[in-house]
């Protein structure tokens, strides 16, 4: 094989130009621990539903602790507890329990113990179209129309007329089954060992969920108050039939009136340390709980708030 | 003068090698990933593993608390029934537009028709799967009186104008490749640029047109994130264009990030990648054989 002695030279120039690259890189890697200015980075990922809050917290952070620089990622619950199993986070995010088969999991993978810390409370709304006149529901009937062996597949099922020419049929929106708000709106309304009935659009994202309801007059769905927009309507949720409807909101949350809510957690493994620990002294500060107020959810009252006393 | 030659001799040798493992790496690659995914899904292959279940069930139920199964039935018809609307659409479309390219446009146009095709192809998937989420979607709820926008309908649109662009450049170049001879034999027994198209054009080509809608239906099997946002991913055995479905790639893109790594849940996704890439590998491959036997001719 014959080469033309100027290819053969272009060629060997940008070899020879990559060589020293790599060799200016490496000299410039060995400097900056020399001089040591590395900022510290928290790991956090986990839970979709957190993600807002704890990017909101890891912003205002970069200016209360400079030195330290929080890296958040979403995913979903599972993702930041599969992460924390695998020691690859700090902290992760979830909307749910860890299980007892995970904390097992992490304790053997990384010989520590999960610590869980409850960093606020969400409540799951039901959502509607704007256009459609239902106003509240009950439990039984998000079952009846979620579940396996539910009853409703229209919206006359239930005694609504849409307005509009699209039918009657109930588009139902769900969350993919890894999610944590999957998991805990079963565990809420349909019950522990039931399963959802096939045919959902299981959506990515609590803001998606939120997004095709806006634009799907037929469409059910659920995801954090948090995301509510003025485009969609929030339905009151009664425990059983007669029981009055709830409005999800702060005080109901709080006080346990709406049924389906739940804490906000992050885990770390074992007790936290150092910057990690002050990064979540922080969240439980009053700046870090009003930020969690802004984005929608319901801040943690100080009664119940960890004590980081050491 | 000695030294310099053995210094040649090396640099050519060493330039010599890294283009013949450039070369052969796609090889390793391609065996590489073919023994990743069987090793990962391989497991649970071979561990009482319900095949009937697999192929002939609905019911996809990765983290059910009860009773988990892993049926695709549902998502093989998703995958199948997209793609066949989206080559229903697409290949009249890309070969009318080859035949377009090759034989009826002058040079400037064809240019830039080439260039604009070639910027269809470069729109990242992501962007058609926004496409098919805000604007079809609102646009088919309001034109069919749909309950929902995001079906088959849509989720075949969109696939369909991700591959016009490869069925036009293969299309083209099988057209191009039919000598000029048969073309001027055609017009001298005094036949209309139709009748040289339909009698002469499209059976000479029709190999590389046939491989040019293989290459389309691979690309459409294949494709993840638009139908992932397109067609509702809903599990459902559509029974209309306007019904949501969930296609099998999507379901790996859905659940495959938090799946725990090397349950069960994880390992079916991955007998999902084999079957995925037995089908299109399948469908390459006829693809790859009817072109050859096009230059055998």
């Amino acid at each position: 094989m014959r080469w033309p002695a100027a290819t053969l030279s272009v060629v060997a120039a940008s070899l020879l130009a990559v060589g020293m690259l790599l060799a200016a890189h490496g000299c410039g890697g060995t400097q900056s621990v020399a001089t040591g200015h590395k900022k510290v980075a928290i790991q956090n990922a986990g839970s979709d539903t957190l993600v807002n809050v704890a990017q909101a917290w890891a912003e205002e952070y970069a200016e209360v602790g400079p030195e330290v620089s929080v890296e958040v990622s979403g995913g979903g619950s599972g993702t930041g507890i599969a992460a924390l199993i695998a020691g690859t986070v700090d902290i992760a995010n979830s909307s749910r329990h860890i299980t007892a088969d995970e904390a097992a999991r992490a304790k053997q993978n990384t010989g520590k113990e999960p610590v869980e810390f409850v960093v606020g409370y969400d409540a799951l709304a039901i959502f509607v179209h704007p256009a459609n006149p239902l106003d509240e529901i009950t439990l039984a009937q998000i079952a009846d129309i979620y579940a396996e062996k539910g009853r409703y597949t229209r919206w006359s099922d239930l005694g609504v007329k849409l307005p509009g020419k699209s039918g009657d049929k109930i588009i139902r929106v769900s969350r993919q089954s890894n999610s944590g708000t999957y998991h805990f709106f079963r565990e809420a309304v349909l019950g522990k060992k039931a399963d959802f009935r096939l045919g959902s659009l299981d959506l990515h994202g609590s803001k998606e969920v939120v997004e095709l309801i806006e634009r799907t007059p037929n469409a059910i769905g659920y995801s954090g108050m948090g995301y509510a927009t003025p485009r969609v309507k929030m339905l009151r949720v009664a425990k059983q039939p007669g029981a009055p409807a709830i409005l999800p909101c702060v005080e109901s949350t709080l006080n346990g009136s709406y049924p389906i809510a739940r804490p906000l957690l992050m885990y770390t493994l074992g007790e936290p340390t150092g910057h990690v620990r002050q990064y979540l002294q922080w969240i439980y500060s009053e700046a870090g709980q009003q930020l969690l107020g802004k984005c929608g959810y319901v801040p943690v009252p100080p009664e119940r708030r960890p004590r980081f006393d050491s | 003068m000695t030294k310099r030659g053995h210094r040649e001799i090396i640099v050519e040798w060493l330039i010599e090698s890294v283009i013949r493992l450039c070369g052969i790496s796609a090889i390793l690659f391609v065996f590489g990933i073919f023994f990743f995914v069987f090793r990962e899904g391989g497991a649970v292959l071979f561990k009482d593993f319900k095949f009937g279940e697999f192929f002939f069930s609905t019911a996809w139920y990765p983290s059910s608390p009860s009773h988990v199964r892993y049926g695709t039935l549902a998502l093989l018809a998703g995958t199948f029934s997209v793609t066949v609307l989206a080559m229903v659409i697409a290949i009249p479309f890309g070969i009318g537009a080859a035949i377009f390219v090759s034989e009826f446009c002058g040079p400037k146009l064809k240019e830039t028709l080439k260039i604009v095709i070639e910027l269809l192809a470069a729109i990242p998937s992501v962007v058609w799967g926004f496409i098919g989420l805000t604007v079809l979607n609102p646009l088919i709820i309001r034109l069919f009186d749909a309950p929902i926008g995001l079906n088959v309908l849509n989720g075949g649109i969109i696939l369909a104008l991700m591959s016009v662009p490869i069925i036009v450049s293969i299309g083209e170049d099988a057209l191009k490749a039919v000598p000029d001879s048969y073309r001027e034999a055609g017009l001298a027994l005094g036949a209309t640029r139709w009748q040289l198209i339909y009698r002469v054009l499209l059976p000479a080509a029709k190999n590389g047109l046939l491989a040019a809608g293989l290459l389309g239906v691979a690309r459409a099997v294949g494709e993840t994130m638009a139908v992932l946002m397109a067609t509702g991913h809903a599990i459902n055995i559509p029974t209309s264009l306007l019904d949501p479905v969930r296609t099998l790639t999507a379901t790996i893109a859905a659940e495959l990030g938090e799946a725990p790594v090397h349950s069960d849940h994880y390992r079916v996704l991955f007998v999902i990648g084999i079957l995925l890439f037995l089908i299109t590998t399948v469908v390459n491959l006829t693809a790859d054989l009817i072109v050859r036997g096009v230059r055998k001719k």
